[in-house]
């Protein structure tokens, strides 16, 4: 189609220009700073169009992660005027003037936007599938074959919510919202896991005792996971198991 | 060649292909660096719908293509395992013309050793009751969806582990070329934002739709359009079987669950600039007619995200106007063959689904020109979890 560098998209009309306050870290630097870009948008232009089109017309030198363009992958989470959000699903549009953009927090900045992820599957259980039973469309008779309809899992692995936890911001140590919530969707749905085993990892200062139910998880979820709910299931399941567990010892003497 | 230290290659790319060849390189026993100037699986490989193809979309126009799928969507789901959705998928005819369509599907199926089931229009909407329920008939082929990000992802996890190098965030500016003999690359780090070079034995374009601009730093051209397509996400799981349209290859005639989302794809039409592919509202729009033909509940659906993905197709500048005449299959150039230039080989063409095949092909003829007889052990290799490439 067309390539009209004025628009980011290059096949609508230019509606109006906003400014871009990026974040900017390489290593080796002595601290990080922002560099401002006024960009053309469009009706339809994500924060992750008007990214590229900096990267294109603009500076070459911007890293940035991204790969789905549909919020499936989980790899372009940054914040955005303070807010955790996927930058593919996020329309420039709906913004103010002017759109700041960092890093998502607690995770270890590599370049500019672009955070490694390494720490972040470090705190999840090991092995955990990646694949569930699909629940769409229950009326649906499955073929031949095939015994039962599966999907992936909710949870795309984009750190949002680990960002925009406040206990994670203060220790390192907690496990957080992502891998708990990850945890408790194994033991709802083992596929092969120990559920006891889970059930033991979660049962620690560092585990599902740490959250202090902001649900702030729940807010920044950009995939319906709902973490925080995840780990109230989990502490109910803790609780329980040691009602019964005293239960089992009373009768027991 | 050089005897005695293992041979070094260096792989430009970090899609689908470029992943795959360095695990298949590693198993061989070759030293193997691999650069990506984004994040991994950022260009095409992370961006299309996400189908493991059975190869019935091939099977009539370009059985080439369609016998590749169907062997490699076989292989991956063995080496793979827990990484699809395997709900197989559905070919539905809507229309007379649709129903003659329906007898070369179900012949080119058959010779191309795609298992097939007929259903009638009442089995069709048992197994999907939101389809349109003026499906005429339809035909049950193993098609599947794959995470267009995660599948190809336990390829480079794999790689990493067996010792390849994979550098994301590096950009090759520049190659280095003396005497006809392409002997490395010059790289940018993006993470440090300095400058350096790496050294190889051999270095591979695998660079998909920006095949052309890397060929060009050697000298040399490859025949690679840069073909977009449009895709359409939708929230809500409208089907839990991929849905094609019974038809000759055209907009809007797929619907791939995924996830929580149905993603509708795609249009066709050639470009340029793999960097600057646009995203045509009336094709957005094609997208909501076509696959409300399909699945009436498209029409209504919460959009979720609508993108443009960029496939590199082998063909010239005169054979292509949209892309839709351009065969799927893939090919390696060795530009020794084709330039008189040693040293550089490119891997382009090819779907998702036939990553590792791509490999195979690639690094046979790798081999070929360093005098290497190993054989291809990637049929057989299970690939680590793809949570294994951020593993220290």
């Amino acid at each position: 189609m067309q390539t009209m560098e004025e628009t980011v998209s290059g096949t609508g009309a230019v509606t109006e220009t906003r400014r871009f306050r990026v974040f900017r870290f390489k290593r080796g630097d002595q601290t990080p700073h922002f560099d401002t870009f006024d960009v053309p948008i469009e009706q339809r232009t994500t924060v992750l169009d008007a990214l590229k089109w900096i990267q294109l017309h603009r500076d070459a030198s911007l890293s940035l992660r991204h790969s789905c363009y549909h919020a499936s992958c989980g790899t372009c989470g940054v914040r955005v005027n303070g807010r955790e959000v996927l930058m593919c699903v996020t329309a420039v549009h709906d913004l103010g003037h002017e759109v700041t953009v960092e890093p998502i927090a607690n995770i270890p900045v590599l370049a500019d936007l672009v955070v490694d992820m390494e720490e972040f599957y470090d705190r999840f259980p090991d092995q955990h599938p990646y694949v569930r039973r699909s629940e769409f469309n229950p009326e649906a008779a499955v073929p031949d074959g095939i015994a039962t309809y599966v999907r992936y899992e909710d949870c795309i692995e984009c750190g949002l919510c680990v960002s925009a936890c406040p206990i994670v911001g203060t220790t390192d140590a907690y496990v957080g919202p992502a891998a708990l919530a990850a945890a408790q969707r194994m033991i709802e749905e083992p596929r092969g896991a120990d559920p006891a085993r889970l059930i033991d990892w979660a049962d620690d200062p560092d585990g599902a005792w740490r959250c202090h139910a902001a649900f702030e998880c729940t807010e920044a979820c950009p995939s319906n996971v709902n973490p925080a709910a995840r780990i109230m299931e989990l502490r109910g399941m803790l609780v329980g198991g040691r009602l019964s567990f005293r239960d089992r010892e009373e009768e027991a003497r | 060649m050089a005897t005695g230290a293992p041979a070094h290659v260096l792989i430009i790319g970090g899609g689908g292909t470029g992943g795959a060849l360095a695990h298949d390189l590693t198993l061989r026993g070759i030293k193997v660096t691999l650069v990506e100037r984004g994040e991994i699986t950022s260009g095409t490989t992370g961006r299309h719908h996400g189908l493991l193809h059975s190869g019935a979309r091939y099977a009539v126009g370009d059985q080439e293509s369609a016998i590749e799928c169907i062997e490699e969507n076989m292989i991956l789901r063995r080496i793979c395992p827990g990484s699809f959705e395997e709900n197989d998928g559905l070919f539905v005819a809507l229309t007379d013309e649709d129903m003659d369509y329906m007898e070369l599907l179900l012949e080119g199926c058959a010779e191309c050793g795609i298992p097939t089931q007929q259903l009638t229009t009442d089995e069709a909407l048992k197994l999907e009751p939101l389809l349109n329920p003026e499906v005429k008939a339809a035909v049950r082929i193993p098609d599947g969806t794959m995470d267009a990000m995660r599948m190809p992802l336990r390829f480079f996890a794999t790689a990493k582990h067996n010792g390849a190098k994979i550098h994301s965030y590096m950009e090759v500016k520049d190659l280095v070329v003396h005497d006809r003999v392409v002997s490395g690359a010059v790289v940018h780090d993006h993470v440090t934002g300095k400058e350096g070079e790496v050294r190889a034995d051999i270095v591979v374009n695998a660079t998909g739709p920006w095949s052309e601009k890397v060929a060009a730093m050697a000298g040399v051209d490859v025949p690679i359009r840069p073909s977009p397509g449009v895709l359409l996400a939708l929230r809500g799981r409208l089907c839990n079987m991929v849905v094609n349209r019974c038809h000759k290859s055209g907009d809007g005639d797929i619907v791939v669950p995924q996830r929580g989302l149905s993603v509708v794809g795609t249009s066709s039409w050639t470009v340029e600039d793999p960097d600057d592919l646009g995203l045509p509202e009336d094709h957005i729009q094609r997208m909501y007619e076509e696959g409300s033909k399909l699945i009436p509940a498209v029409r209504q659906a919460e959009f979720r995200a609508a993108w443009s993905a960029a496939r590199p197709l082998i063909g010239s500048k005169e054979q292509a106007d949209t892309g839709r005449e351009l065969s799927r299959t893939f090919k390696t150039y060795d530009h020794k063959e084709t330039d008189d230039l040693e040293g550089f080989v490119t891997i382009t063409g090819g779907k998702g689904t036939t990553l590792r095949g791509m490999a195979e092909l690639c690094a046979n003829v790798i081999c070929g020109k360093l005098g290497l007889q190993v054989e291809c052990s990637t049929r057989e290799t299970v690939l680590l979890p793809h949570t294994a490439y951020y593993a220290a």
